[in-house]
């Protein structure tokens, strides 16, 4: 079997050359450039991502990504939701890890309030619990599917496997499998459930095995290692530059994760690796994402082990809605639950910017709030957004088979991507 | 070096040109009265201060101000690890900045959401087409004078949108209401929106359906 260290190294702007030769040689006898168009609807894409293609035989020579197909404002309704209502509207973001979108929205708007330090431990560990899930989860997908583009079938129904686990753990913690809304600002909608914590450990100690078992699949397989190694080769500061983020980043050798770098929750009290490639190509934002998942799963095993007990809303009357039969039988909750579910929370005026390690990159929220419960302006700094513009860059030179395998070791998704 | 010491020295590089670094929430905020100058500013930025993460690129709508328009730069260093942001305006008539795709190639698309949703213009920039609405959509949808049922529209053989059927809705919020009445989330027309003393009046009787007729 051949080693990944044996397989040739393509360089793609070499084979740019060799394969279609300048064109005053061609003379007349070059053809002309055909126009390929994938998508919007194409099982590649993941979504409903158009890129239109310019064609020299094999080769592109263009490409124009085409975006917006699943935009639905999402900015423009969050200013005139209150801060709450926008909740549900951040899981259809990227809807393959809502629990995080929830957990960086919360963030960012407690950032606003000036809250974020007094969050109470339990909910700071319960909220890394769900982020890191939804790292797992969305890690699962991108390379199931990932494989899935490059031909290998089986990989996709093995990680779906535990993706239907960790789906039943957000089922029995927030009520929902998909839209989960789990954060309020200022704590969570509920506590963990009964018997959560060793659903939780069993489903860790399987989905530890089932990425052995996916690596054993993919990482030295040759057809995958054929379709991966040296393709779509992103340089560190090309990477930079185009505002690359998450495992894209991470894949062109940027040792750079906002977990690490500006550490919000209970980040700093674990322990944890961020890995990092070296060349940069899709092989590289492969294997970043398996070592990512199971950093996570160590991530959610120390908050499980020093998990602690007590409140997991902020004692504040006037952010979180008070309990129900106080709400029924006193006065002033009564007032506080009237006032924060007709105006919302009362910001104060200023303007934030949050951004959040996200699966997929960092996602982040700017705020801009002129005081009142509802935003002046929200502005989503998505990371697929960000991470397809370089499409136009990355995908002349390559061949046109090439440009599924590529677009998979992206792992973006077209609901943030679009808003 | 701390985000503030960044700020001031690139407030020292361009005297008279960038206001007294805000803080707020931890967070430095650098005012640029000059638009024209930002991409000046923000090269500079990228080359002796080590900015090489411009993060985003965002617009704001300050309907009824004078100059109307915000635009808000952040930047990031690898570096350094220090997040900065940058503001401008743009006032209405002009409607137009240069571009900074020459600084960060990400700005590319940043810029097109902002010309796309808001209006606003970037000289220079490559290729500035609508990027999340179609080509031909004769509206900019962020702007706070679009109302949030949307506006119809019809651009043959591409798409055509209708304004949202909401039944006596949109029920909407006021940013920054003085009063309960504005702050409440109430049934305000799409074509006013805003005026407190409007959305007064409407809350003691007739829903939008009522009231057009």
């Amino acid at each position: 079997m051949a080693e990944a260290g044996d397989i040739e190294f393509r360089d793609t702007a070499a084979r740019l050359t060799e394969a279609a030769p300048p064109a005053e040689d061609a003379g007349d006898l070059a053809g002309d450039k055909m126009v390929l168009n994938v998508g919007p609807s194409h099982p590649a894409t993941h979504g409903v991502l158009r890129i239109v293609l310019e064609l020299d035989g094999e080769i592109i020579t263009g490409a124009k990504p085409e975006i917006g197909y699943l935009h639905r404002g999402d900015e423009k309704i969050a200013e005139n939701f209150t801060y709450t209502q926008f909740i549900p509207y951040t899981d259809r973001l990227d809807y393959l890890a809502p629990l995080a979108n929830n957990v960086a929205y919360a963030l960012a708007v407690e950032k606003l309030l000036g809250i974020d330090g007094q969050l109470p431990p339990r909910c700071q560990f319960i909220r890394v619990i769900c982020c890191e899930l939804a790292r797992i989860s969305s890690h699962l997908l991108g390379v199931g599917c990932y494989a899935m583009d490059c031909g290998a079938l089986t990989v996709f129904l093995h990680t779906f496997t535990e993706r239907e686990k960790i789906y039943n753990l957000c089922e029995s913690l927030t009520g929902a499998r998909f839209t989960t809304a789990y954060t309020r600002i200022g704590g969570l909608s509920r506590d963990l459930p009964p018997g959560w914590v060793e659903q939780c450990r069993k489903f860790l100690h399987e989905v530890v095995v089932n990425i052995d078992e996916t690596e054993t699949f993919l990482t030295r397989n040759r057809i995958f290692v054929d379709r991966t190694q040296g393709v779509g080769v992103i340089p560190r500061d090309v990477a930079i530059d185009y505002g690359l983020t998450g495992p894209n980043l991470r894949g062109s050798g940027v040792e750079h994760d906002l977990r690490k770098a500006h550490p919000y929750l209970v980040y700093d009290q674990l322990k944890f690796e961020v890995p990092v490639g070296t060349t940069g190509d899709c092989y590289d934002r492969y294997l970043v994402r398996m070592e990512e998942m199971r950093q996570s799963v160590q991530i959610v095993h120390q908050c499980l082990d020093q998990l602690p007990g007590g409140p997991i809303n902020v004692p504040d009357g006037k952010i979180v809605l008070p309990p129900k039969d106080r709400v029924l039988t006193r006065m002033e909750e009564l007032i506080h639950h009237f006032i924060n579910v007709t105006q919302g929370v009362n910001a104060p005026p200023g303007e934030i910017y949050f951004g959040h390690e996200n699966p997929k990159g960092e996602l982040g929220f700017y705020i801009n709030s002129k005081g009142g419960g509802t935003p002046h302006r929200l502005k989503i700094r998505s990371p697929s957004f960000v991470n397809l513009s370089i499409l136009s860059w990355l995908l002349p030179g390559q061949m046109l088979s090439d440009v599924v395998a590529i677009l998979g070791s992206f792992d973006f998704v077209m609901g943030e991507c679009d808003r | 070096m701390t985000a503030l010491e960044l700020a001031q020295q690139l407030q020292a590089k361009f005297p008279g040109l960038i206001c007294e670094p805000l803080e707020f929430r931890g967070e430095i905020t650098l005012k640029v009265s000059e638009a024209e100058r930002v991409p000046e500013i923000c090269a500079l930025g990228k080359a002796e201060l080590g900015f090489d993460y411009l993060v985003d690129i965002t617009s704001v709508d300050n309907y009824g101000d004078d100059p109307r328009f915000t635009i808000v730069y952040h930047l990031y260093g690898y570096g350094h690890l220090c997040h900065l942001r940058l503001k401008t305006e743009v006032t209405e008539e002009k409607g137009e900045m240069p571009t900074v795709t020459g600084v960060w190639r990400t700005a590319d698309w940043h810029e097109r959401e902002i010309y796309d949703m808001m209006g606003i213009r970037f000289r220079g920039h490559p290729d500035l087409r609508r990027i999340l609405m179609w080509e031909g959509y004769p509206h900019f949808p962020l702007r706070k004078d679009f109302p949030l049922a949307g506006k119809p529209t019809d651009v043959p053989e591409t798409a055509f949108t209708n304004a949202a059927p909401l039944e006596g809705g949109p029920f909407v919020t006021i940013a920054g209401g003085k009063d309960t009445i504005a702050r409440e989330p109430r049934v305000r027309l799409p074509e006013t929106n805003a005026p407190e003393a409007e959305a007064h009046d409407r809350s003691h009787g007739l829903g939008p359906a009522e009231t057009k007729k």
